[in-house]
């Protein structure tokens, strides 16, 4: 500052104690670090990447005349052959919950300059998301490989008008002595035999359509590519926030962050990631498996 | 950040989080499963009801995550601010694209219908004039 008076006069000396230091450095903006403010921009912009996908979701959801329901599509479970209406997502939610809540503790042992702490956190952090991820791994095998939703054909879907099922001579399908009716706005599930599509043929029963035979109709074919584009993204930011911890947790072991005295302000930083992956999840949820 | 709380306190804050954040998925799921039938069968809730429960639950855990979790609690405002504004822009772009879907739907069939039209061209020529082109628009059924 005294060279700063001699060079330009008191006059001027005063008008850079009134804010010119604001700009010439020495002060942090928001009183965050240079790295974590970006870091916060950057969720920013991935946070608008999301809902781009998530309102196009919507935008399609509203476009067509009818919608797979989540909670037939997604009911199936591990080790178990009966239905289980979003039992397996909510149990992927509370993994992903309980990972970001062991990441919130090895920000707090951090900042205490732990470093035990710190990695053993993480640890059980990088557990949490590659058990997301097997679980993910499982979801989409079942739908892929089980049920052969694809980006190209969704055999999900619901009717649109009553009816009954019918057998190939066209006399209504009688299963425990009822005939195999159906309701308008119910689930089915198009399977596919020996490679071959089974389009069940049924009778309307109900509506200005009645008496006509018609065929199973495929479902809204957006329906496949959003969810594997949308749960692909998550899965891949989940992905990489593995990979970012696992090396963020081998720096914090080897001692790189006790030598920078910084409260491990790099931990602070993939956490705020990873908790942000958590918060797209919550998002990613309600649009694909509650509404 | 832990300077606000004591180390205790903040372990105590990161429990409290996991209950809260469990428990409100527990009860979004229950509500899936109630007003789809599943609980009572043949026992439906109006999705007026469902919707906007699901909606406000989902958004106070994403304020959770955001206040707590990440710290924005303990942020400057203007970072705060920088960060959460922008986030306005999405309410027009929710009503706009929702709004564009819902005339996707509405235009369907005359889309469909227009896609199985003919058009037809013939030229008859007039006098002296130039001839002139007409259209016969034919339907298909």
């Amino acid at each position: 500052m005294t060279t700063d008076t001699i060079k330009h006069g008191a006059h001027e000396d005063q008008a850079h104690q009134e804010g010119g230091n604001l700009w010439g450095g020495g002060r942090e903006p928001f009183k965050a670090s240079y790295g974590k403010l970006m870091m916060w921009y950057f969720l920013l912009s991935d946070a608008f990447t999301f809902s781009g996908f998530l309102i196009s979701y919507g935008a399609l959801r509203f476009s067509m005349p009818t919608w797979p329901l989540p909670d037939h599509v997604f009911e199936t479970i591990p080790f178990y052959s009966g239905k289980a209406p979003l039992i397996f997502v909510t149990f992927m939610t509370f993994v992903l919950i309980i990972s970001s809540v062991t990441m919130v503790r090895a920000v707090q042992e951090g900042h205490r300059e732990n470093k035990k702490g710190v990695v053993f956190w993480m640890l059980l952090t990088i557990l949490g998301g590659i058990t997301f991820l097997s679980c993910q791994a499982w979801e989409w095998t079942t739908l892929l490989a089980k049920e052969h939703v694809s980006i190209h054909r969704n055999p999900f879907s619901r009717h649109m008008e009553a009816g009954v099922y019918l057998n190939e001579d066209g006399t209504p399908i009688v299963k425990d002595g009822a005939e195999e009716t159906f309701k308008k706005g119910d689930s089915y599930l198009i399977h596919k035999h020996d490679g071959e599509w089974d389009l069940r043929k049924y009778r309307v029963t109900e509506g200005p359509d009645a008496g006509q035979v018609k065929q199973l109709a495929f479902g809204p074919k957006a329906f496949g590519a959003l969810f594997f584009f949308i749960t692909g993204f998550h899965g891949f930011h989940v992905f990489s926030g593995v990979l970012f911890l696992a090396i963020i947790a081998i720096n914090a072991a080897s001692g790189v962050y006790v030598a920078r005295k910084n409260g491990y302000e790099m931990v602070e930083k993939i956490g705020l990631y990873w908790h942000f992956v958590d918060l797209v999840w919550v998002f990613v949820f309600l649009v694909f498996y509650l509404l | 950040m832990s300077a606000h709380l004591s180390y205790e306190e903040s372990k105590k804050v990161v429990f409290k989080g996991l209950i809260l954040l469990g428990v409100i998925t527990l009860i979004e799921v229950f509500i899936a499963l109630f007003g789809n039938g599943h609980v009572i069968s043949g026992f439906h809730l109006p999705k007026i009801i469902m919707y906007p429960m699901m909606i406000g639950l989902s958004l106070y855990k994403a304020y959770f995550i955001v206040y707590e979790f990440m710290h924005m609690r303990y942020e400057v405002r203007g970072l705060a601010l920088a960060v959460l504004l922008p986030m306005v822009l999405l309410i027009w772009a929710m009503i706009a694209f929702f709004n564009e879907g819902n005339a996707w739907f509405n235009y369907r069939d005359y889309v469909r219908t227009k896609n199985k039209t003919e058009v037809k061209t013939s030229i008859q020529p007039q006098g002296d004039k130039k001839p002139a082109e007409t259209l016969e628009i034919q339907e298909i059924h």
